[in-house]
Order: C-alpha cells, then structure tokens, then sequence
C-alpha cells in the first residue's frame, strides 16, 4: 500500500470517518516493519489496539443455579418427615380392649394385677399399725400438756413458800 | 435455555464484556468479577433472553453501565486499584521491550481519557463494531459518538507524539 494513500487513511482516521475495513487496512499496515519514520508513532496506538484484542476472559464461571433450588426442597422435606415424627405416634394410640389380646397375655395381666393388688393390701395393713403408733403419740402429747400443768403448780407453790 | 445453549450464546462475547470491563475498571481482577457478575446476570434472566434482538449489544450496554456504577462506588471509597499485564508481540527482543513500553504507554493514556470516549475508543477501535451497533449500545447518535472518538483518539496522539519527541515524562 503507497504512503500517499495511508496518509489519506490517516486523517480521515483522526477525523473519525474510516470504515471499519479502511481500520483494518490501516492496523495492518502499522503492524508491518516498514512503517514511514513521520508516522512511526501512530504505531504503538495501532499495536495497542490490535494487542488489547487478544486478552481474553479464562475465569469459569459456576452456572449451578438448580442445586440451591435443590437444597431448599430438602429442607422443606426433613421439616415434613420431623412433623410427620410428632404426629404419628399420636395416631396409633386407639383404645384397646383386654379382648384384643392374646389368653396368654390375659392370663399374664390378670396375675400381675392380682399380685399388686395383694401388695397394696400389705401396706394398707401396714398403715393401720402406723395409725396405732400415731395414736400413742397423740397420747403422748396429752401426758406432756398435763405435766406442763404440773410446773405451773410448782412454780405458784414455790412462790407462796417464799412468802 | 438450558445451560449448553446458554455457553453457545455467550461464548462469542464474554471476552468483549471482560475486556471492556478491564477498560473501564483497570484491575484484572476487578474486571473478573464484573465480567462474572454480568454472566450470572444474563443467566438468571435467560428465559427472557429469546426477546431481547440483539443479545451482544444488550450484554455490552450491561457491562457499560455495571462498570460505572462500580467506578462511582470505588470513587467514594477513594480506592484504587491499578495492575495491567499484556501479552507479548512477535518481534525481535528489543523491537519487543520498546514495543511494550509504548504499548504501556498508550493504555496509561487511556486511563486518562474520560469514561465516554474511553468506551468509545474501546467499542470502535479495538472491538471494531459499526458506528450504528455503539450507538445503540450506548444510547447516543452516530455524529456524537465520531465527536468523541476523534476527540479521544487526538488526545491519543498528541500525547503519543510528545512523549515520541521529548522522551516519557
């Protein structure tokens, strides 16, 4: 390309009316080593821009919008199970006859609540020993009052003595 | 959408979102996590996505005002973060050095140039999209956008020239 042309290109250039295609031309002719000595310092501008194209983006970039998605329904699922823990229990607890079980487990129930009610009787009769001793100490208590009577009538004897 | 479709869609572009972030916002780093942001983004809404005509510009109009919006915030914090690494060119070792100087230098005059032309220059210049796609994506008309990128692109070279001619400052 002759020198009067990219002059030409030049200034146009600075005047911002080159097509891209008369930017292309000039890029390349700037990139070549035979560059004219007047113009050699447009040259770092058009390596600069040539240059500047090459960089590239290499970061990756994480797309995984679905897994958080994902995450949440999981935590909606375990609070489902934990109440569905607190509730079911309370489900089964349906009455229950001594029919639905079994003559074996009957016969089981019955001896048990024999024995404990044999038991409960033995205390029962241990308490009424316990009442008499409650008794005595009612007795006691009276026995003690009527001493009490005793000083007083001692101190008054003793009083009268004195005078 | 699903997924596989969705890294078809975006695939072509995504560097254009980085490198227009990096523009705008410098740190690499920075302008990662925009360019993620913005995916992420158009992720989420990827149901919608099939309405939008022109996925690209919509992207790139995102990226635009996301990166402001940033800016604004860091300005208020007073924060700034500064890191550029480029990849080397193919010539002879000392064409290369001198050449990434200068192509150093031409990014540091970048980062001077106001936010506007800045993504002008980077829509036209490196990106090479027409006149007609930056002026949708930036929501301008046509002469506005070649006022300032030939007001960006003078700034360019009156500073380039002078430090050709007087050595860097």
């Amino acid at each position: 390309m002759d020198l009067n042309n990219i002059e030409k290109l030049i200034e146009k250039y600075n005047s911002a009316e080159t097509t891209l295609q008369e930017e292309a031309e000039l890029k390349a002719y700037f990139k070549s080593n035979n560059v004219a000595p007047h113009l050699e310092h447009y040259k770092p501008m058009f390596l600069f821009f040539s240059e500047s194209k090459k960089e590239q983006y290499t970061k990756d970039v994480p797309l995984n919008t679905k897994k958080t998605k994902l995450y949440q329904w999981i935590s909606v699922a375990a609070v489902a199970v934990l109440m569905l823990g607190f509730f079911i229990p309370n489900w089964s607890n349906e009455p229950k006859t001594l029919a639905d079980y079994t003559p074996e487990e009957q016969e089981l129930y019955l001896e048990t609540k024999q024995t404990l009610s044999l038991i409960s009787k033995n205390l029962n009769k241990g308490l009424l020993g316990m009442n008499a001793l409650d008794m005595t100490g009612e007795n006691l208590n009276m026995g003690l009052e009527k001493a009490s009577y005793i000083t007083v009538f001692g101190d008054t004897t003793n009083k009268l003595l004195k005078n | 959408m699903k997924q596989a479709d969705f890294v078809s869609l975006v695939m072509p572009f995504k560097d254009k979102v980085f490198r227009l972030a990096k523009r705008l916002l410098v740190s690499r780093e920075e302008a990662e996590d925009a360019t993620q942001e913005i995916l992420l983004k158009l992720w989420k809404n990827s149901k919608k996505i099939g309405d939008y005509k022109n996925v690209e510009a919509f992207s790139m109009t995102m990226t635009k005002n996301f990166c402001l919006d940033r800016l604004k915030s860091k300005q208020a914090q007073n924060l700034k973060i500064v890191h550029s690494n480029y990849t080397d060119n193919n010539s002879s070792l000392q064409k290369q050095v001198e050449a990434k100087d200068s192509i150093d230098w031409v990014s540091k005059i970048m980062e001077d140039l106001p936010e506007q032309q800045k993504i002008i220059v980077q829509l036209r210049d490196i990106e090479e999209y027409d006149y007609a796609e930056i002026a949708k994506m930036l929501d301008m008309n046509e002469t506005a956008i070649r006022v300032n990128l030939s007001r960006a692109r003078k700034t360019i070279r009156e500073k380039l020239t002078s430090t050709h001619q007087h050595g860097l400052k």
